[in-house]
């Protein structure tokens, strides 16, 4: 089997195992919304890792901008109009802008420092989401809103009372973001990033403006982890300020870094791994955070290319 | 007001030389090893709880003496076994290992001492105020800030004259030719870090007497240290010192007119800085790279 | 604290087969009620802290619970059916994974009752699941006063107070003690803010005035600032609101000022875990209890506080009792509707009173009608360092307060329930 067609095997494995899932999720003892919850939360990695895997830029304050997404959307339906499409768009751009702001601040960064900084920022969102009680409902959080059933014209989708139906629009639009980062990452423009993990010096040398690309990549990373947001806050129907905590970011980095951060599928992998095995462990014991902990030092220890990365490295030998 | 104001600007300073004390162990360890220490939060509940299980053996003096010192040695170990090894990889892995790290110190602590918040006694005579005008500077506190500034000059003390401060100062400058030259970078790394973890363990024990003690006690207290660190600048220990200073007086006057943005005003004065001047106040050029 | 997992729920092998016998033994008895699926488990989920800032009040919610699943199958179970616990971690502030798990509970579990959460915003929006679902949820102890006012739904019960009812009761209290002059430190969120106004309600009422107050960000760690502000203003009376580890800070840093001394500190609600986390010095002040440990001449407390030391080697607090009697309610509503359809259950805890071995309070708790809210027996006293009843008798109750006293009107309460067709 050439490695083309195992590629390709593999990608129609997944694909047919996601169109699948409500189906089979229940039998193997999950629910369904395990099942969208793995979604939201891989999409959110992979967007992270856009970032962290193919442009080298270690962002550990990606949860500003998926709760900005989700505060977005709850905002939107509550103060605005009862519509979900709009609902995710105002929680995109919400997300998008306050990336572009802070990524415009933080660009000549490097490294530690970087992750030190864009923890500190995110900070504030949390901040202003726990303290900010007149709109954001401080600690209590947004209450009092749900999704609503979507209007495509010439008929209703229920995605509000229906589980499954929630779960494929949500597939629908990872895919279509999935497909986007895919294609970026092909691009040109993709490739440049790819240099400038590699080396950046060398590519500074080449006279590629390095802090424009890096802004970029971190503004398109902040996109989708925002989309990821909004489909979160949905998916509740309800967001606290927990969500823009720094710990949801620390778990971002390790569902990219458990699946695999070099490899495009890789978060999502780690975020079915993390989000799978929290459920479990946390109805089973208390003491689940030493596990999880345990978990985390272990995957730093010995498998620090990830699940997919060492998959991939025993079908090379 | 203006008495309210001052009264605040003083007790900013008190809080911001326990954010120092905090953040002065964070940037030791950062600075020689590159290493965000997400876990010194945790370290700090162990100093405290160790402290308040040795009180009723060797008092509040005795406790106050052993519980950082035996903390520092747990820390000397967890960098043996765990952290040396990722020295050669990607910053990202010491971050998540201490992130984890973090995780099982909390419930560490909390299946160890329990969920509930235990009584932290510390000695009478400290706990009573100095004066009734100036009710706010207890006795505790004010021993607080003589013992901060003591550790602080002991500190710098330590770092300028004696051989390990001036092998930690060289490393930190350049760590691949302090090696050259003969040192051996593993051990110093080692003290460095157990030094570092030494100050949480202190920075705990002296919380204990004024926060209540849980086993969430030192998770609030992180972010600012964080903080002090950007603003005083990456690899500068005054610059962390006088970053710990000053969020500590500029969320102090907060307080007094707008509370809900305590907090925030320390991060909104970490992005002026940063834009102002990218590398914090008293910060090295060419670290940042 | 040396239980190693408490999460596997501790209803001893015994009481089950009790309950099973009990079961076997109705259906000897009369062969027509009872069914193949008679030894099939009624479920009842605990979504509920067990980790972060609650855990502690959270894991003594669950032991009540815990005590409560073997008292009800040692009766013969719920309709015959022995009861069972399953206990998830909400984690104390992520009302995400809250929301997760209650969905988990009622979806994958089949739970017929959902029980939870000490986190008010945490019970809301399990509420809101609950609600989704048409799935009777009990709350031990959230308090915000929107869950049975503004908020309320038909399958929604409370066990614990409205912060209005703590208002109310304490209020009289805090002048007689105190002075009329109060200043607030209130908490800056939903339970602070409409535990604030009760009490500024109560004031208008009994002649008391609020000369100033701070709110104060949840999680402050230094409440010097704000202490500061207090003394200023010269109250009678500094009211903290703050709960949990706020309060722990908050007290225990006023009292190294030496405030007590110049003014009384008091407050409303108050909890015998809090005052454990206190240093001795700092165990004082006006309060009002939900429930107590010591309340002589009241039949059964003594045995429940038995069987709790015997569990735990504490006393029960008022969270204690909260999951204990939450729990029991469950299994009291389907005995009484004769069902586990919901909304016949909804309809028979109507204005149910709890059975004195369950409510264990002077005067019979009841859940208003049209409100879902219980109506129990308020504490009103006074904290002390150590009180006679041994190192866990930290409070002393001077008043008894009825609920019906306090709790103000239906109308006011904001709720207007509507039931499923």
């Amino acid at each position: 089997m050439s490695a083309l067609t195992r590629q390709r095997l593999s990608l129609a494995l997944i694909w047919l195992a996601l169109l699948t899932m409500p189906y089979w999720m229940n039998a193997v003892g999950g629910y369904t919304e395990l099942g969208t919850r793995v979604l939201v939360l891989g999409l959110a990695a992979m967007a992270l890792n856009f970032l962290l895997g193919f442009t080298g830029v270690l962002s550990f304050g990606h949860a500003a901008y998926f709760g900005l997404g989700a505060y977005g959307a709850g905002m939107a339906i509550k103060y605005l109009a009862p519509s979900t499409p709009l609902a995710i768009v105002i929680g995109v751009v919400l997300g998008t802008l306050a990336g572009a702001i802070i990524g415009a601040l933080i660009v000549k960064l490097r490294g530690v420092y970087f992750a030190m900084v864009t923890i500190a920022f995110a900070q504030v969102f949390f901040f202003i989401a726990i303290r900010w009680n007149a709109v954001t409902g401080g600690d209590d959080g947004l209450t009092g809103w749900h999704r609503h059933a979507l209007d495509l014209g010439f008929g209703k989708i229920d995605i509000l009372n229906n589980d499954k139906a929630f779960y494929y629009l949500v597939l629908v639009l990872f895919a279509i973001a999935v497909g986007l980062m895919a294609l970026l990452l092909r691009s040109p423009f993709g490739r440049t990033l790819l240099a400038i993990r590699e080396n950046e010096r060398r590519a500074r040398f080449l006279g590629l403006p390095i802090e424009q690309h890096i802004w970029l990549s971190f503004v398109i990373s902040c996109l989708f982890a925002s989309l990821a947001g909004t489909l979160f806050a949905l998916l509740s129907n309800f967001i606290d300020p927990h969500a823009l905590h720094w710990s949801q970011s620390g778990n971002f980095v390790i569902m990219a870094v458990l699946g695999g951060m070099r490899s495009f599928w890789g978060p999502l992998v780690g975020a079915a791994i993390f989000v799978v095995l929290q459920d479990y462990v946390s109805s089973h014991t208390a003491n689940w955070m030493s596990i999880i902990g345990l978990f985390f030092v272990l995957v730093v220890m010995f498998f620090p290319r990830g699940v997919l990365g060492m998959l991939r490295r025993k079908a090379k030998s | 007001m203006t008495q309210l104001l001052l009264f605040n600007v003083f007790n900013g300073l008190i809080v911001g030389a326990f954010y120092a004390l905090m953040a002065l162990g964070l940037s030791l360890i950062l600075n020689l090893s590159g290493v965000i220490n997400f876990a010194h939060g945790g370290f700090l509940a162990i100093g405290a709880y160790l402290a308040y299980s040795l009180i009723p053996y060797v008092g509040f003096w005795g406790a106050l003496l052993i519980a950082p010192i035996l903390t520092a040695m747990i820390g000397l170990l967890v960098e043996r076994f765990l952290i040396r090894r990722l020295y050669q990889r990607d910053p990202l892995y010491s971050l998540l290992l201490t992130f984890g790290l973090a995780y099982i110190l909390e419930d560490g602590t909390r299946m160890i001492w329990g969920a509930q918040s235990l009584p932290y006694v510390i000695p009478d005579w400290l706990t009573s105020p100095l004066s009734s005008e100036y009710f706010f500077l207890t006795g505790y506190r004010l021993f607080m800030v003589v013992l901060v500034a003591v550790a602080v000059g002991a500190l710098f003390y330590i770092l300028s004259r004696t051989r390990l401060g001036m092998r930690i100062r060289a490393g930190t400058a350049d760590l691949e030719t302090v090696s050259v030259l003969g040192v051996n970078v593993r051990l110093l790394r080692n003290l460095n870090f157990g030094l570092g973890i030494y100050l949480a363990g202190l920075a705990g024990v002296l919380a204990a007497g004024m926060l209540g003690l849980d086993p969430t006690i030192g998770s609030t207290l992180i972010m600012p240290s964080f903080v002090a660190i950007i603003v005083g600048g990456l690899g500068s220990l005054p610059g962390t010192l006088l970053g710990g200073l000053l969020i500590g007086v500029v969320s102090g006057i907060t307080t007094v007119y707008f509370p809900s943005a305590s907090e925030a005003v320390m991060y909104v004065m970490m992005g002026v800085v940063l834009l102002v001047r990218p590398r914090g106040l008293l910060g090295e050029e060419g670290r940042l790279q | 604290m040396s239980d190693k997992n408490p999460l596997e729920t501790k209803v001893s092998r015994r009481s089950v087969i009790k309950a099973a016998a009990a079961a076997g033994a109705l259906q000897m008895g009369a062969p027509f009620i009872g069914n193949a699926r008679a030894a099939e488990p009624v479920k009842i989920g605990l979504d509920n802290p067990l980790t972060g800032t609650y855990a502690a009040v959270g894991k003594n919610e669950m032991i009540g619970c815990q005590l409560a699943i073997e008292q009800i199958n040692a009766k013969g179970g719920i309709l015959g059916r022995p009861a069972k616990l399953l206990v998830e971690d909400s984690t104390s502030g992520d009302a995400g994974t809250a929301v997760q798990k209650a969905r988990k509970l009622i979806e994958r579990d089949k739970v017929s009752f959902l029980l939870g959460n000490v986190n008010s915003a945490l019970a809301m929006a399990m509420a809101q699941v609950a609600y989704e679902k048409g799935v009777i949820h009990v709350v031990p102890g959230g308090h915000t006063d929107s869950i049975t006012g503004t908020d309320c739904h038909w399958n929604v019960f409370r066990i614990c107070n409205t912060t209005q009812m703590e208002a109310y009761a304490v209020g009289p209290e805090l002048l007689k003690k105190g002075g009329k002059k109060w200043y607030f430190i209130t908490p800056d969120y939903a339970f602070g803010h409409t535990l604030q106004a009760g009490l500024e309600r109560a004031a208008a009422k009994i002649g008391a005035v609020k000369v100033g107050g701070d709110l104060t960000p949840l999680g402050t760690t230094d409440f010097s600032s704000y202490l500061i502000k207090a003394q200023a203003a010269k109250p009678d009376v500094i009211i903290f609101l703050t709960q949990g580890n706020d309060m722990i800070n908050a007290l225990k840093q006023a009292v190294q000022f030496g405030l007590e001394k110049r003014f009384h500190l008091a407050g409303a609600q108050q909890e015998l875990e809090a005052l454990e986390g206190l240093p001795p010095e700092a165990r004082i002040g006006t309060w009002v209890f939900e429930w107590y440990w010591k309340q002589p001449g009241v039949p059964h407390v003594a045995e429940f506080v038995a069987a709790i030391k015997k569990k735990t080697g504490r006393v029960p607090t008022a969270r204690t009792w909260f999951g204990f009697a939450s729990t029991w309610t469950c299994a009291l509503a389907a005995n009484k509707a004769k069902s586990l359809d919901a909304r016949k259950m909804a309809k028979a805890l109507q204005g149910m009173k709890l059975p004195p071995e369950v409510g264990l309070m002077p005067e019979q708790p009841f859940f208003r009608a049209g409100q879902n809210q219980l109506i129990p027996t308020l504490y009103v006293g006074n904290a002390q360092a150590k009180g006679p009843g041994g190192p866990d008798d930290l409070f002393n109750v001077t008043e008894v307060v009825k609920g019906t006293d306090v709790a103000g009107t239906l109308e006011e309460s904001g709720c207007k329930m509507v039931w499923p067709t």
